[in-house]
């Protein structure tokens, strides 16, 4: 039998396929059920490590500046993501701020310092410790961060408010918008990759 | 039919964790590669994903019923459901506005029920029929999952921002609770489903097919 590290699993119907290098843009589909088997990913660790960084001043970023600012008669307010977890917070409704709280700020979070963390041992070709655990990690945040669906909900809300008062977006929202298409390109599944180098 | 091995074919089991091909002859309880805990199907998946899927389903109507939120502007406040709240962006001419909340709050959790339900039955009747179609249906309910979440966060921007006490004031109402727990159960519904099993039982219908033209 051939080695397993060279065998991928359709994780859609369970069948076996021998692992291929690909060309850029290239993507392998399973033949029964077409599902995606593999993707390019031209990135190395170098580019990983150094988007993450980038990842983690962005969402200091998002999360320091107000996402967006509303006047209205001369009274002016602002709110940043924190501020909107906490509108959620109070009377019976609690459960929900926290829900909100871990989709667009705590799973990011998480998701960026497991990739540093994680991508510069391995740019010292060294394993992380805790290196199963945090792998096991991103792979349990992944559904659970929804960035890109809070970047369109400003964007609702904007439109929501603009009919009723003047509305002014903030340099957290393009934080956000940046930060949310950089996490689609570096926390997605092919960081797998990593197993295979020691 | 002209398809590669199986996984259970030949002895292997994926690793849902880490994507490792696993070795089950020494039938292993845990990946040798990342520890995580090995199993050939998703653990008791139908039973899972009906429950979670009916808890949503009970949340749902409360979801769509009670207010999201309410908006006071001097003085007298109005409670605004979700469909209420779609309505006002469609009379205001901002169909497209209106469309996004519709799509990603009603309909999205709407087509995941339809679609959930649909696969369970086919998988639990042992129904061949089309497989690669049922196998799509399920990759896009998990690509769509979690838009629904939309709503909660601008009715939670839209509070924050909103806060002039007398003048104009805006607060979130229990339906979004609901609403938020709507999209968790859905979520956790579609991940424990295994879409493996859409494609297992014709794998005993080819082996006994086989062995009756031996």
């Amino acid at each position: 039998m051939a080695i397993p590290e060279q065998l991928i699993i359709c994780e859609h119907c369970d069948c076996v396929y021998q692992r291929v290098a690909l060309a850029p843009h290239q993507k392998t589909l399973c033949v029964r059920c077409g599902a995606v088997l593999q993707r390019y990913n031209g990135l190395t660790v170098q580019q990983r490590l150094a988007l993450s960084v980038a990842a983690a001043v962005l969402w200091l970023f998002a999360n320091a500046y107000p996402v967006m600012s509303i006047s209205l008669q001369g009274l002016k307010n602002s709110a940043t993501l924190w501020d909107s977890v906490l509108a959620l917070s109070q009377g019976p409704i609690t459960f929900i701020a926290m829900v909100a709280a871990i989709s667009i700020i705590i799973a990011p979070a998480f998701q960026v310092l497991l990739l540093i963390w994680v991508l510069g041992y391995a740019l010292a070709e060294r394993r992380s410790p805790a290196f199963k655990l945090c792998m096991r990690g991103l792979e349990t945040l992944r559904p659970w961060s929804m960035l890109e669906v809070c970047l369109l909900g400003a964007m609702v809300a904007v439109f929501k408010l603009a009919g009723m008062l003047d509305v002014l977006p903030g340099i957290g929202l393009l934080a956000l918008a940046a930060l949310s298409l950089l996490m689609i390109r570096i926390a997605g599944r092919d960081i797998r990759d990593l197993w295979d180098t020691p | 039919m002209n398809r590669p091995a199986t996984a259970s074919e030949l002895g292997l089991c994926l690793c849902h964790s880490c994507g490792l091909a696993c070795d089950m002859r020494g039938e292993p309880q845990y990946c040798p590669r990342c520890d995580a805990p090995l199993h050939r199907r998703k653990i008791d998946s139908l039973n899972r994903t009906w429950a979670y899927l009916l808890a949503g389903l009970a949340f749902y109507v409360p979801a769509n019923l009670l207010p999201v939120m309410n908006t006071t502007m001097l003085g007298s406040g109005a409670d605004s459901t979700i469909m209420s709240g779609v309505l006002e962006f469609w009379q205001h001419g901002a169909w497209d506005i209106a469309l996004i909340i519709f799509i990603a709050s009603i309909a999205v959790p709407g087509i995941k029920f339809v679609v959930l339900s649909l696969l369970l039955i086919t998988v639990q009747r042992g129904s061949a029929w089309a497989r690669p179609e049922r196998s799509k249906l399920y990759r896009f309910v998990e690509l769509i999952g979690y838009w629904s979440m939309l709503d909660v966060l601008v009715v939670a921007l839209v509070a924050a921002l909103v806060k002039f006490q007398a003048l104009s004031d805006i607060e979130p109402r229990v339906g979004i609770l609901f609403f938020g727990l709507v999209v968790v159960f859905t979520m956790l519904s579609a991940m424990s489903f295994d879409p493996r099993l859409i494609w297992d039982n014709p794998r005993a219908q080819e082996r006994m097919d086989e062995a009756d033209s031996h």
